[in-house]
């Protein structure tokens, strides 16, 4: 039996300043990955994707990356897109600096 | 040093100017991200992780005050005030904005720069010595065949759409400190029946399949440099693999060709080059060499130098011989302990701009080891350099020791790293925080790369760490006995990797064992370790987790 897929949610890059965004459930980019809608099936991310790339004039890279409900907002589990929520971990100048 | 002629800074301003233009269409929407990315990248501007990030090249490392103070300003105005200095000798901003990046261009174009072909499928930055024309057992000095190399490249229409990147450094010394076995060309300048020219290998190179640069001519005259390299261009452009981008470099080329066939193949185009090629017209040389002058020389004399303690230590970590006596080669640390390798502010840019200028005849020098060289300073001067290094935290008495790490910016910067490399670098150097101890260690290269494109080296580290991905873990394989210079060697891999918790442990028991069984300070950690081979230190990274897991 294979394993459940995780939960997707949809990334990319700002087109003008390059910071992370995600896609949210009204179809915008947010900075906050707490905002991102979450796809639970292999056909709502295919979904959401779609959606995503839709709107791709305004960002750069779009991907679908796995996230965890826990703790109820979403969040990236792998340890990449937990460092693409928060900056570089040498200096405060990513994410983290808006903390 | 050379200077733009009107040519260059025509062209550059010009590729500015374009690309200006190229911003605009994609912001309005005009251009694609598929389309526009092409161009972007042969401007030297790629997305990472958090942001975009400009490359700017460093033409074989060498660069002025102006120009060094010029990068301090783009690094205040467009940037978070400070840049990040590569083992490509260029210089990398992590955090531009693409509507800044056309005035970033222009800013460098006022002083002679550009970030033109520091991406991209195309003959890349020329590397070379960073003590070219200052170090004492140099036969030329290499830079002006550097320049002309960077000339002829620059743009070259038949060599825009390579198979893939492509790589030169050149070294005019039998000491190679530009790693030249490890470039898809190197070129070692050597001297045949009192003529000078160069030794040719070709197929170095790092990445997922490291290899050692084979000579593929033993002696080169100078004058049909460029006949020879558009030779080996041409016959990599048509032979190269274009349809797997890893198997796309020229060391793959001579692997499956086997240098023999390949040499002959090179020979062949290289005799109807010669026929079509006029030698390298001897004007354009001497024009090139004129640039490259030595300074007119500070002929003071030594005054006996303070026996001061950290004063001594830096003169003896990061002080070399000069050709000239009462001269010698001062290498600044980017390494302090605990810092970020390779990185500097812009306030330290601009310190060591007006050091430069005030005692180093206007001349700075980037390393591939990520440090910056004055290349000529008066010992008289050096008492008065330090007292103001030390001010600018930049006196950091470590290069060539275990804390001068070599590290890519792994996953805190790179869209392709697959693990960090930074924290691992802090790590390794606050663990050897004691530069006595580092001193008593003695020579030791640790290189640490955060993926297996190799950016850091890893493969030529004494001690070489990869960083990986497992199963969603940060994961580092450690190599051993990897060496950059002129006995190169690719690493061998100790065995199962170590948790990004255990590398540091790792690291320190390599050099614990590595002390343990030296035969006197004298014999280095590369030494020791080819005497004894792997096993002493398999042993001592391993059975300490077996004893452990018991």
């Amino acid at each position: 039996m294979s394993r459940p897929k995780p939960p997707k949610i949809a990334t990319a890059n700002d087109l003008l300043e390059g910071d992370v965004v995600y896609f949210t459930p009204e179809g915008t980019w947010s900075r906050t990955h707490e905002e991102a809608a979450v796809a639970d099936t292999p056909e709502a991310a295919a979904e959401l994707l779609d959606r995503a790339s839709g709107r791709a004039l305004e960002v750069v890279g779009v991907y679908l990356a796995d996230a965890t409900l826990a703790g109820g907002a979403p969040r990236p589990v792998h340890f990449r897109e937990i460092a693409r929520t928060r900056g570089p971990s040498n200096y405060p100048h990513g994410k983290q600096a808006e903390v | 040093m050379y200077r733009y002629t009107e040519f260059d800074e025509t062209f550059v301003r010009a590729r500015v100017e374009e690309f200006r233009g190229q911003v605009e269409r994609r912001l309005t929407g005009d251009l694609t991200e598929e389309e526009f990315k092409p161009l972007r990248l042969m401007n030297g501007l790629y997305l990472q992780l958090h942001a975009y990030m400009l490359r700017v090249a460093i033409p074989y490392g060498t660069l002025n005050s102006a120009q060094m103070r010029q990068l301090a300003m783009i690094a205040e105005r467009w940037d978070k005030g400070y840049g990040h200095f590569t083992t490509r000798q260029n210089i990398q901003f992590n955090w531009p904005k693409l509507k800044d990046v056309p005035e970033m261009l222009q800013a460098l174009a006022d002083v002679g720069m550009h970030a033109i072909q520091t991406s991209g499928n195309c003959i890349r930055n020329v590397t070379a010595d960073q003590f070219a024309g200052a170090a004492t057992d140099e036969i030329e000095d290499p830079r002006p065949t550097a320049e002309l190399i960077r000339q002829w490249s620059t743009d070259h229409p038949a060599f825009s759409y390579l198979p893939r990147k492509f790589k030169i450094a050149i070294t005019g010394a039998p000491n190679d400190r530009a790693v030249t076995k490890a470039h898809d060309i190197g070129l070692r300048m050597v001297r045949q029946d009192g003529e000078v020219g160069y030794e040719v290998t070709v197929g170095g190179g790092l990445g997922r399949t490291p290899m050692i640069g084979r000579v593929v001519r033993e002696f080169l005259p100078k004058a049909d440099l460029l006949a020879y390299l558009e030779a080996i261009l041409e016959v990599y452009n048509l032979a190269g693999r274009r349809d797997n981008k890893y198997k796309a470099r020229i060391k793959i080329l001579l692997h499956e060709t086997g240098i023999e066939t390949l040499r002959a193949q090179i020979e062949e185009t290289y005799a109807r080059k010669r026929r079509l090629l006029p030698e390298i017209d001897a004007a354009l040389r001497a024009e090139i060499e004129a640039a490259f002058a030595p300074p007119a020389w500070d002929e003071r004399p030594v005054p006996p130098l303070p026996a001061e303690a950290g004063l001594r230590s830096f003169l003896d970590m990061n002080v070399t011989a000069h050709k000239r006596a009462d001269h010698a080669i001062v290498t600044v640390s980017l390494k302090p302990i605990g810092g970020t390798p390779g990185d500097a502010t812009a306030e330290q840019m601009r310190v060591l701009a007006d050091l430069a200028e005030r005692y180093g005849y206007d001349e700075l020098r980037i390393s591939h080891a990520q440090n910056v060289v004055l290349p000529h300073v008066h010992r008289a001067d050096l008492p008065a350099l330090y007292a103001t290094l030390c001010a600018a935290g930049l006196a950091t008495a470590n290069v060539g020791l275990i804390s001068d790490i070599i590290a890519c910016p792994g996953l805190d910067y790179c869209a392709l790293a697959t693990a960090r490399s930074i924290p691992v670098a802090q790590g390794i150097s606050e663990a050897f925080a004691d530069l006595r101890e580092q001193a008593d260690i003695g020579p030791l290269q640790v290189k640490i790369s955060g993926c297996i494109n190799a950016c850091g080296h890893h493969h030529v580290g004494h001690i070489g760490i990869l960083g990986l991905d497992r199963a969603g873990v940060e994961n580092y394989q450690i190599t051993l006995g990897g060496d950059g210079t002129e006995t190169a060697a690719i690493g061998s891999r100790t065995g199962p990797g170590f948790s990004a918790e255990e590398i540091v442990p790792a690291v320190e028991r390599l050099v614990a064992t590595y002390l343990s069984l030296r035969v006197g300070e004298e014999e280095t950690f590369l030494e020791a370790y080819r005497r004894v081979g792997l096993e002493p230190f398999k042993t001592a990274l391993y059975d300490v987790e077996r004893a452990d897991a018991a």
